[in-house]
């Protein structure tokens, strides 16, 4: 048993455990917290598949920017009282499991089956692809003009952010 | 890296446009009368841009390492939604005013939207769409709700976010099954690679995801469901550009994305999918819009109507059909920005004067006004001789042509019942007893803009062949 | 490849172990006899009033999103950062230029949403 194949199974069960203990809590705040852990092994999971630079943008942008703002939502939208949602409506569980037992099912075709109804291309020299060089290399040689409109998407979403939140209105 | 001079010039419309936010941004801050400086900078903006556009559509070229095309189709859109925005900004000036919105960042926003726009029509590559779509989406996203204070603007502009972002997750989980049945995002390496995709489930899947994606952003039945209440929603100029400049910058997607696809049989696996949302769209948007008292309603619902002819064209995936739907989309920006334009301009304080029966007797009290709004339903109804005619003629032509007759007929059924409620609004302008309806107050500068569209409109009308002769050659 | 992780996989190791078993001994050895005064919540030493569910002021979302906006500026200027010197060597002068345009795109969105009064608490 190699390093990698621990680190999968200590990392899966981390985020198998943290994404159960997210659905069952009642504090809305403690699920947001489990849901960090689950993006800490989410992000181990992607150092075990040699995409350092993901595991490193989901640390830096998802367990920290993007889990703000989930939080300060949580807190802003307090429900009133810890009634939850499922029990006020109790036919949206069975909505719930009908969607998860979809994508489950489609999961286990997509791995068991996919061979049978079409081919995934192997990425060429997957262990250098993911590294933080090669993905510096191809975004500022082959991927500049996308790189550069990323920069005037941010510049709009700013922008929108302050008209939306700051302007003032007489 | 090695770019050359030539290759700045062909893709200057992007680079005066992207200036141009960047000039914009600075002088929002630093000038005291912003609201009214940037205006008139970015009606020159975009007039300099479309034009240039226009006059260097000969210089085809492949840019930056396959990711962007210049010249060509490419730069035919680039005319359409420049000037679609400049004729926008016009319209604005004054109803900003009237509806308590005066302020600069929105011609920030327009220039934004349309570098979107502007990127997704010259994509090459999928990464280049998704940028693109994002980079006009989310300024969309903020003008529909740029009017804080009304109910109806945040709700427009929530409902177009969350359905937004949603489509976009099926464009991206398409682009994703793409990429991994293909190995490279660009579409030049799909196009080599497509002999052996092509009967690839996932790479079927993954392009029927992106159709999926794409059919909400042009508004097609039945993922059309946004459409009425964030087209009455949002500010009527914002509608105006949204409608027009967002539906032709997602076509011009949609054809990047099936221009593998296009003169080979396993188009044919699309085909009953698209034609089932050609008809439905049609149909559904005809039949409802006969039954609309709002007129912002009314052409939002004959948006989706015209959003299925468009789609004829695509269903009959030869280049006949898609220098059609280019045709088609050229005349449709100019009639609904017309249409849209005179909605904006009647249109008074807190969303009154938007009642159909508002526009009584408009024939007595503003012959001008009436007469143009005439003219652009005439257009949009499908009226000999005007643009919109020769729109859905080259795009019925084309489903002949590729066997499919009874597409065509289905649309010549739906133009027929799409006429009366256009019709309509003309017989109650003008043949209308009694003396009810309201009096506008016209605005010059908007009066300009409606002025031009209606030309524009005409020209093309007059001049159908030379144009698709045109947008032909560019076809392949 | 992974075996160049395993320091820091070490150190949050070493992290979890820490946080773990300050938090569990101190309620193993720490005597233990609560009342119902004790658990009350700890307002000051005044008398607790109202949950502890308060809601936030939405001016903390405005920031939030700003955050994430500027977060994101970073993760396209890391790449740059690490893979400098080869692209340098490579490509001269443009490799800086790229980043100096979208940077400048960028700070713009910063001095903009400054100028707006998008940092202010008011």
């Amino acid at each position: 048993m190699n390093l990698e194949i621990i680190l999968f199974v200590i990392f899966s069960a981390i985020a198998v455990v943290s994404s159960v203990l997210m659905v069952t809590r009642r504090n809305a705040i403690m699920s947001a917290l489990f849901l960090i852990l689950n993006f800490g092994a989410l992000s181990g999971l992607y150092l075990t598949l040699h995409a350092q630079f993901i595991a490193v943008v989901q640390v830096i942008v998802y367990a920290g920017a993007i889990m703000v703002l989930f939080l300060f939502v949580i807190m802003l939208l307090r429900p009133a009282d810890d009634k939850g949602l499922l029990e006020e409506h109790p036919k949206m569980k069975w909505f719930a499991i009908g969607i998860g037992v979809f994508i489950f099912l489609q999961l286990a075709f997509v791995i068991l089956f996919s061979s049978t109804v079409g081919s995934i291309v192997q990425a060429p020299n997957n262990i250098e692809i993911g590294t933080i060089q090669s993905i510096g290399k191809e975004l500022y040689t082959k991927y500049l003009i996308p790189f550069e409109a990323a920069a005037f998407l941010l510049l709009a979403a700013a922008i929108g952010a302050i008209v939306l939140a700051k302007k003032k209105f007489n | 890296m090695d770019i050359t001079i030539q290759d700045y010039l062909n893709i200057l419309p992007l680079i005066i446009i992207a200036a141009g936010i960047l000039i914009s941004v600075v002088i929002e801050m630093y000038a005291k009368n912003s609201e009214k400086i940037l205006p008139w900078f970015s009606i020159v903006i975009f007039f300099s841009a479309g034009y240039y556009a226009l006059f260097t559509v000969n210089s085809q070229s492949v840019l930056f390492s396959n990711m962007i095309v210049t010249g060509g189709t490419a730069n035919i859109f680039f005319f359409l939604f420049c000037f679609g925005a400049a004729i926008v900004s016009l319209l604005s000036i004054d109803y900003l005013k009237k509806a308590g919105i005066y302020f600069g960042e929105y011609y920030i926003l327009l220039q934004s939207a349309v570098l979107g726009m502007m990127l997704l029509a010259n994509a090459r590559d999928l990464v280049m769409i998704f940028i693109g779509l994002e980079q006009m989406s989310i300024p969309f996203y903020v003008l529909a709700g740029f009017n804080r204070k009304k109910h109806f603007s945040n709700e427009a502009a929530l409902k177009y976010f969350l359905l937004g972002a949603f489509a976009t997750g099926f464009i991206v989980f398409g682009m994703g099954l793409i990429y991994g049945s293909v190995g490279s995002m660009s579409i030049d390496a799909i196009m080599t690679k497509f002999g052996d995709v092509s009967t690839n489930a996932v790479f079927i899947i993954g392009v029927l995801l992106f159709i999926i994606g794409f059919s909400f952003k042009i508004a097609a039945f039945p993922f059309h469901m946004w459409v009425p209440d964030v087209y009455q929603g949002s500010p009527t100029t914002v509608t105006a550009i949204m409608s027009t400049g967002g539906k032709a910058a997602a076509f011009s997607a949609l054809f990047i994305a099936l221009s593998p696809f296009f003169g080979d049989v396993s188009f044919n696996i699309f085909k009953p999918f698209l034609s089932a949302l050609a008809v439905l769209s049609m149909l559904f948007g005809s039949i409802v819009a006969i039954a609309q008292t709002d007129i912002k309603r009314m052409l939002a619902y004959s948006s989706i109507s015209h959003a299925g002819y468009m789609l004829i064209g695509v269903t009959s995936g030869l280049a006949s059909g898609t220098a059609g739907v280019i045709f088609y989309l050229a005349a449709y920006t100019f009639m609904n920005l017309g249409a849209f334009g005179i909605v904006s301009m009647l249109e008074g304080e807190n969303d009154t004067n938007l009642k159909i029966d508002d526009y009584i007797n408009l024939g007595k009290k503003n012959p001008l006004i009436a007469g143009l709004l005439s003219i652009f339903m005439f257009a949009l109804s499908g009226l000999p001789p005007f643009a919109g005619f020769f729109g859905k003629y080259y795009v019925f032509i084309s489903a002949i042509e590729s066997g499919m007759t009874w597409l065509a007929i289905v649309g010549v059924i739906s133009s027929v019942i799409s006429v009366y409620f256009y019709l309509r609004l003309v017989v109650l302008m003008y043949f209308k007893e009694g003396n009810e309806g309201i009096n506008p107050t016209v605005s010059n500068t908007a009066l300009l803009g409606v002025v031009i569209a209606a030309l524009i409109v005409i020209l093309i009308g007059l001049f159908p062949g030379s144009i698709i002769e045109l947008i032909s050659t560019f076809v392949i | 490849m992974l075996e160049s992780y395993i320091p820091i996989m070490l150190v949050l190791g070493f992290a979890v172990v820490f946080a773990m078993a300050a938090v569990f001994s101190s309620k193993l050895f720490g005597p233990q006899r609560p009342n119902p005064e004790k658990l009350s919540t700890y307002e000051s030493g005044v008398k607790p009033i109202g949950t502890t569910h308060e809601r936030v002021s939405i001016k903390y979302y405005l920031i939030a999103m700003l955050f994430i906006i500027f977060d994101i500026e970073v993760i396209f200027v890391y790449p740059w950062a690490v893979e400098f010197r080869q692209l340098f060597a490579e490509f001269g002068i443009s490799v800086f230029v790229s980043m100096f345009i979208f940077l400048v795109v960028f700070e713009l969105g910063f001095l903009y949403a400054y100028k707006k009064g998008g940092f202010d608490w008011d």
